[in-house]
C-alpha cells in the first residue's frame, strides 16, 4: 500500500462521509464531488489514465454541475436537509443503506475473487502496464465493441430527445 | 558539443534543466525534475498575465481614443506591480451571510485548476511538463473543475448577482464545451493521438516552404475558428462576457470578492485564456513549429509564445470592438450553429483523411463546410430583418 493510495483513499472516504453527514445540501454535493475526484485519483494511481480522466470529466464536470443545478432549481439549497426525524424512520434508512452497501460489496468481492488476473502469477500482473492504453481502448471500442457503443449512443440520443420533448412548451396552434 | 548552436539555443531550457537535475542524487531526480517544470510554469505564466494586463489596457485605450496606463514606470510598464501592491493592501471583505469555507476555497480551486492545465502544453520542442498519453482529455478534465469553482464562488457569496452570474457562466461553459471538444476531436482523428506532444510533432513537417499545420486545410481552418469562438466563450471573454457583464450584474460571480481574492479570479481567468489559446496553438497552429521552413532556425519556444501573443492580441481586439451578446443569442448560436458546424468539421476531417492527395479533396472538403455554412446562416436569419440600426432617442 503506497502513500499516494492512502491519501487518495482517505480523501475519497472523507468526502463520502462528509456527503452523508453535512447539513446543507450544496455542501453535500461539493463533498460528493471530492469523493468522486478521489476515486478518479485512485484510477490514475492504478495507471488507468482514460478511466480516471473520463471520471473527472464526466462526474466532476457534468454530474456534479447537474446535481447542483437540480438543487438550486428546486429551491432546496436554503433549507437544511430535512431528515426523517422519527427514530424508526432513521433506523430503517440506516438498515437499508447498510444492506445495499453490503450487497454491492459482496458482488464486487465475488467478482474480484473470481477474476482470472488474481490467479495469474504476480509477475504477469505487473506486466499489464498501461502503455498505449488509449490506442487499445480506441481499438476495442471501434472494432470489437462497436455494436454496444452504437447502441449506447442511440439510447443516449433517445434520452436527449425525450428530455427536450418533455421540456418543450407546447404551442397552442400545434394542438 | 557537436550540436549546432541553433539546436543548442532551441534546447537551452531543456539542457539547463538536465544540468540542474544532475546535481541532485539519483533517487531525488524525478521529483526535482518535475519540480523544476512546475516552478517554470508558476513563474512564467503569471508574469505573462501581468504583462498582458498592461497590454490589454493599452490596447483598449488605443481603441477607445484614450491613453491607458502611462504613469507607473516607462510607458506604464510597471503598472501590474502597482496593481499587485494595491490588491494586497486592500481589506479582504467577506459578506456576513456568505458561506465562509466555500467562499474561501473558490478562487483557490479556480487558480489551481487553471495552472494544472499547463502540464500538458508543449511550449517548445521537448518542452512539455508531462507527456500524457491522454493529454487533450486531461486538459478538458481539468478545465471542467473550473466550472465547479465558478459555481462555488457564485453560490457561497449569498448575493443574487453572484448567483445569476454563476448560473450564466455554467450554462455558457457547458454549451460551448460541446463545440470546443468536437472541433478538437477532428484534430485528434487526423493526428491519431490524444497526446499533445504527439499532435504538435505531427505538424512539424514541411511541404516546400509550407508547414503541415492542421489550420491549413479546409476542415482545420473551420475547426480552428470554431475552437477559438468556443474558447472565447469558455473563458468568459467579451463578447461572451455575460457572466460578469458589469452593466447588468455588477461583476457576476465575483461581485463579493475583494482585495487579493479578486486578483486571483482575474489571474485564473487570464490563465484559462492562455491555456486554451495554447491548446488551440497545439492542435491547429502547429504548436512550436515555425510557419515557414526557412524560419526553423528561430528557437521553437519563441514560436510558441509569438503565436500565443498573437492570439492574445486577437482577444483584446475582439474585446475592444464587439458588443456583448444576449443570453438567448448566445444559446442559439451555440446549439444551432456551432454544434452542427463542429459535427460537419469532424466528418470533413474524416473525408480528408481517406481521399487521395490532390485538388479533389480540397474542393470536396471546402464544399462540405462552405455550403452548410451558407445554408445554416440563411436559415437562422429567416424572418429577421437586418439593416441599419435605427435609434429611437439618440439620433
Amino acid at each position: 500500500m503506497s502513500l499516494s493510495f492512502l491519501i487518495l483513499a482517505l480523501l475519497t472516504l472523507g468526502g463520502a462521509v462528509a456527503a452523508m453527514t453535512l447539513h446543507r445540501l450544496v455542501h453535500c454535493v461539493l463533498a460528493l464531488t471530492v469523493a468522486l475526484a478521489g476515486l478518479a485519483g485512485l484510477y490514475l494511481n492504478l495507471g488507468a489514465q482514460f478511466v480516471g480522466l473520463a471520471q473527472i470529466l464526466v462526474y466532476v464536470g457534468a454530474v456534479a454541475i447537474l446535481i447542483v443545478f437540480a438543487v438550486l432549481l428546486t429551491r432546496g439549497a436554503e433549507i437544511a436537509s430535512q431528515m426523517d426525524s422519527s427514530r424508526q424512520g432513521r433506523f430503517s434508512a440506516l438498515a437499508g443503506g447498510v444492506a445495499t452497501a453490503a450487497a454491492v460489496f459482496a458482488v464486487l468481492a465475488w467478482v474480484v475473487l473470481h477474476s482470472p488476473t488474481l490467479s495469474a502469477p504476480a509477475a504477469t500482473m505487473t506486466q499489464v502496464a498501461p502503455q498505449a492504453a488509449m490506442q487499445q481502448i480506441g481499438d476495442a471500442l471501434m472494432r470489437r465493441y462497436v455494436l454496444p457503443l452504437e447502441v449506447m449512443g442511440l439510447m443516449l440520443t433517445a434520452a436527449l430527445i425525450g428530455a427536450v420533448i418533455l421540456a418543450l412548451e407546447e404551442k397552442p396552434e400545434a394542438q | 558539443m557537436t550540436q549546432a548552436p541553433v539546436q543548442q539555443l532551441d534546447q537551452i531550457f531543456v539542457m539547463l534543466k538536465h544540468w540542474l537535475v544532475g546535481y541532485v542524487p539519483a533517487a531525488a531526480q524525478p521529483v526535482v525534475s518535475s519540480l523544476l517544470s512546475v516552478v517554470a510554469i508558476l513563474a512564467l505564466f503569471p508574469a505573462l498575465f501581468a504583462f498582458t494586463t498592461v497590454l490589454e489596457r493599452k490596447g483598449l485605450g488605443r481603441m477607445q481614443n484614450r491613453y491607458g496606463p502611462n504613469r507607473v514606470g516607462p510607458f506604464g510598464l510597471l503598472q501590474p506591480l502597482a496593481d499587485g501592491i494595491k490588491s494586497l493592501t486592500k481589506e479582504d471583505v467577506v459578506p456576513r451571510t456568505a458561506d465562509k469555507a466555500v467562499h474561501f476555497m473558490a478562487p483557490l480551486l479556480l487558480v489551481a485548476a487553471s495552472f494544472l492545465a499547463y502540464a500538458v502544453l508543449p511550449v517548445g520542442r521537448n518542452m512539455a511538463a508531462v507527456n500524457l498519453d491522454a493529454g487533450v482529455l486531461y486538459f478538458f478534465a481539468v478545465g471542467a473543475v473550473a466550472e465547479l469553482a465558478v459555481f462555488m464562488a457564485g453560490w457561497s457569496s449569498h448575493n443574487k448577482y453572484s448567483l445569476l452570474g454563476a448560473m450564466r457562466a455554467i450554462a455558457q461553459m457547458i454549451s460551448y464545451e460541446v463545440p470546443l471538444i468536437l472541433s478538437s476531436l477532428a484534430v485528434i482523428m487526423a493526428a491519431g493521438s490524444l497526446s499533445t506532444v504527439e499532435i504538435a510533432g505531427r505538424q512539424a513537417g514541411y511541404s516546400g516552404i509550407w508547414p503541415h499545420w492542421y489550420v491549413l486545410t479546409p476542415w482545420g481552418l473551420a475547426g480552428f475558428l470554431l475552437f477559438m469562438i468556443a474558447a472565447t466563450a469558455e473563458t468568459n471573454r467579451s463578447p461572451f462576457d455575460l457572466p460578469e457583464g458589469e452593466s447588468e450584474i455588477i461583476a457576476g460571480y465575483y461581485t463579493e470578492y475583494s482585495g487579493f481574492k479578486f486578483a486571483l479570479f482575474f489571474l485564473g481567468e487570464y490563465l484559462g485564456m492562455f491555456a486554451i489559446s495554447g491548446l488551440g496553438i497545439t492542435l491547429f497552429l502547429g504548436g512550436w513549429s515555425a510557419p515557414f521552413s526557412f524560419l526553423t532556425w528561430i528557437p521553437s519556444w519563441i514560436w510558441f509564445f509569438a503565436k500565443l501573443l498573437a492570439l492574445i492580441a486577437v482577444f483584446i481586439w475582439m474585446r475592444g470592438t464587439l458588443p456583448r451578446l444576449r443570453m438567448d443569442q448566445l444559446m442559439n448560436f451555440a446549439w444551432k450553429f456551432m454544434l452542427p458546424m463542429a459535427l460537419l468539421v469532424m466528418v470533413s476531417a474524416g473525408v480528408w483523411r481517406f481521399l487521395p492527395h490532390g485538388v479533389l479533396r480540397w474542393i470536396v472538403c471546402f464544399v462540405m463546410i462552405a455550403v452548410p455554412y451558407v445554408l445554416l446562416g440563411r436559415g437562422l436569419l429567416q424572418g429577421k430583418k437586418i439593416g441599419k440600426r435605427t435609434y429611437r432617442f439618440a439620433e
